[in-house]
């Protein structure tokens, strides 16, 4: 099977004042469709940089990033919107809603950022069944008016996993998912996630904690921005 | 359509919003009222120059005058464009009253007071023969006598706080010496042999107001045949000073002026040989606005200057909202993030926070001009009330010739101030929103994340 995602000798180092500080030193890796990798690491290590780069929310400064065989480190403009939009779901440890929206609004987010007004008319009937679905898995049917701020955490954090799956994509990636939450929510997240690379959701999951990423497929573990552990 | 209500969400729920809004809402209000009360005087002022005036006027400043006008008239009435004209006599003296050794110096205007309130608003600026100039020059109380309509400001009626002036019911019974210097066409003095200064008795029949300061404190109107005699344009060759004209409903003013020009050059031309005819060489034809330019161009200049001043306050409307956007973007940045980390473009996020400048000033500006438009409403009320409870007023009446103050609400100009506004705060707002769109959704959240 041909691999989904991989990246060859990728470098990224951030100015500090005067200083550079290095977070990845070569990174190599690559995943097949289907799979559910866990990417370990303690604070600082470089993978929540790494997890940035290959949702394509950052860029790095030398190595090669394909995605399904197409150079995702060399995508601008219109290209890498539609990656984020269509081909990539991302979850953030906090939840980054939209305060002003309600759930179902937040749900649908990229939905409505892929198309204009009028495409959106016409599509919002299956969108918004699509979401109600989704929301209705994530045990959120009664929610759908409420506002971020009215939600609990592992709620929110649902809600942002159905934004992150509302236009099909490839790939998701979640940074920390859990670590906001106490355990017995960060529990029925991961659950979630489980049950969604089950049914053929390719999965990366930033984690630190051992314990969660024992629940994925494959552990690969970042020290000083260095895999010393891959499989 | 999430950048369609984004926008609207920030603007209900941000309170941050409501005081951009209101930044917009006083600038609005301020530019408005000043803009609307100086228009209304620049116009007003204007109104008052075309009343006195008519809509073009064939004039000499010569005291002499000049020829052959019967002729010019006789051609002028033939002309399809001109409604009315009337010829007029002026020239300046001095005016004393029986017994006393005072003299003014006064301005002396000779006119038909039929034909000039066809052409002028003379028959308006009447008081006792308002709207009926047939008997202006005929004292109530003395049929027989020659009269003279008094510039208002130069009787002594007393003016109230409010402007009025307070008449008797009849007019006072009041004899007037006007003493003039006859010139010949040569512009000598027609009795330099006898005594130089004609003298002449007027009862005072009427006075006019015309609103002009100048006008309403100098000037003496008296029968066109009269005031030839006494400035020395009658004889063999009679003159005058001037044509006032009125052109008919809907003709052009530059082209009816052009019109009237072309006919005084084929009058001249056609008298370049007779006696006296280098008379004719010093005769404008202008429009009034022309004509009056000199009274009408610092009124002008004055609103110009204002304009520019506010163009200022614009100025700080756009600093304010860059201000407030730059705060708002700062707190929202996090949505910039989020909504870039889901496929949104930084055109598509420029658009949200310009629509939402837009929805701030189209409000700020609709709330501004309506407050604006109430307030203009109720402008002369509220200085009534001022003055009845507190003696104040934004003028003294009794001093300065404007009446009310004026709040003729121009839409065309609120639209414009509107959309000028609108158009401030999305100035004020595209350098904060461009700079946040451009920015890397990570570089955002992680910001957000610590």
């Amino acid at each position: 099977m041909s691999q989904i995602l991989v990246s060859k000798r990728m470098f990224k180092s951030y100015r500090m004042g005067q200083s550079r500080l290095d977070v990845l030193k070569g990174i190599d890796f690559a995943m097949k469709p289907g799979e559910f990798v866990a990417i370990i690491g303690a604070s600082g290590s470089g993978k929540s940089t790494f997890l940035h780069i290959l949702g394509a929310l950052d860029k790095p400064d030398s190595g090669e990033v394909y995605f399904e065989n197409q150079r995702l480190d060399r995508f601008r403009g219109g290209q890498l919107n539609h990656f984020r939009n269509k081909m990539v779901g991302f979850v953030f440890q906090f939840y980054h809603l939209l305060d002003e929206l309600n759930v179902l609004e937040n749900a649908v987010l990229p939905a409505m950022a892929a198309t204009g007004t009028f495409g959106w008319i016409k599509q919002k009937k299956a969108v918004t069944q699509r979401a109600k679905e989704l929301l209705e898995r994530m045990g959120l049917t009664q929610r759908l008016r409420h506002k971020p701020y009215q939600l609990s955490g592992g709620e929110r954090q649902r809600v942002a996993i159905v934004r992150a799956l509302i236009n099909q994509p490839t790939l998701l990636l979640a940074d920390e998912p859990t670590g906001n939450l106490d355990s017995e929510t960060g529990r029925g997240i991961l659950m979630a996630l489980e049950e969604l690379n089950r049914d053929g959701q390719t999965i990366v999951m930033v984690t630190h904690d051992e314990r969660i990423a024992t629940r994925a497929h494959r552990i690969v573990r970042l020290v000083d921005g260095i895999i010393v552990e891959n499989g | 359509m999430y950048k369609l209500i984004l926008p609207k969400r920030y603007l209900l729920r941000r309170k941050i919003t409501y005081l951009a809004i209101l930044a917009v809402a006083l600038c609005v209000f301020i530019v408005v009222v000043v803009m609307t009360v100086m228009n209304g005087l620049v116009e007003g002022f204007r109104d008052k120059n075309h009343d006195f005036v008519g809509d073009c006027i064939i004039s000499t400043d010569s005291l002499v005058g000049f020829p052959y006008y019967q002729e010019l008239l006789s051609r002028l009435e033939t002309e399809q464009y001109i409604l009315a004209i009337s010829p007029v006599a002026h020239s300046y003296g001095l005016l004393s009253r029986p017994g006393s050794d005072q003299n003014l110096g006064i301005e002396i205007m000779g006119v038909d007071p039929i034909r000039h309130s066809q052409v002028t608003g003379f028959g308006d600026f009447l008081h006792y023969h308002k709207n009926d100039p047939v008997a202006a020059f005929t004292p109530r109380y003395a049929t027989d006598r020659m009269g003279c309509v008094v510039g208002i400001d130069k009787m002594w009626w007393q003016r109230d706080r409010a402007g009025v002036y307070t008449h008797s019911p009849t007019p006072p019974q009041m004899e007037l010496i006007l003493s003039t210097f006859p010139l010949t066409a040569k512009g000598a003095l027609a009795r330099a042999d006898l005594d130089a200064v004609l003298t002449e008795s007027f009862l005072y029949s009427d006075d006019s107001h015309s609103g002009l300061v100048k006008v309403d404190g100098n000037m003496i109107y008296i029968p066109l045949e009269k005031a030839q005699v006494l400035f020395g344009m009658d004889g063999d060759t009679p003159r005058i000073s001037a044509i006032h004209i009125r052109f008919t409903s809907g003709t052009n003013l530059t082209a009816g002026t052009n019109k009237v020009r072309d006919v005084w050059g084929a009058f001249v031309t056609d008298h370049q040989n007779r006696t006296y005819a280098d008379l004719l060489d010093h005769v404008r034809v202008e429009s009034w606005i022309v004509n009056r330019r000199g009274a009408i161009a610092p009124m002008e200049k004055e609103q110009t200057m204002l304009i520019f001043l506010f163009l200022m306050l614009g100025v700080i409307t756009v600093f304010i909202i860059f201000v407030v956007f730059y705060m708002i973007i700062s707190y929202k940045s996090k949505d910039i993030g989020i909504l870039k980390s889901v496929g949104a473009s930084s055109a598509d996020v420029v658009e949200i926070f310009l629509r939402f400048a837009a929805f701030v000033g189209l409000l700020g500006a609709v709330l501004g001009a309506g407050i604006g438009c109430a307030f203009l409403v109720r402008i002369n009320d509220l200085e009534g009330w001022l003055f009845t409870n507190f003696n104040w007023q934004l003028w003294d009446r009794s001093v300065y010739a404007i009446g009310e103050i004026p709040n003729t609400i121009e839409w065309e100009v609120i639209g414009l101030i509107i959309a000028f506004a609108v158009l401030a705060c999305q100035i004020g707002a595209v350098i904060p929103t461009i700079q946040a769109a451009r920015r890397r959704p990570v570089e955002i959240l992680r910001v957000n994340q610590v």
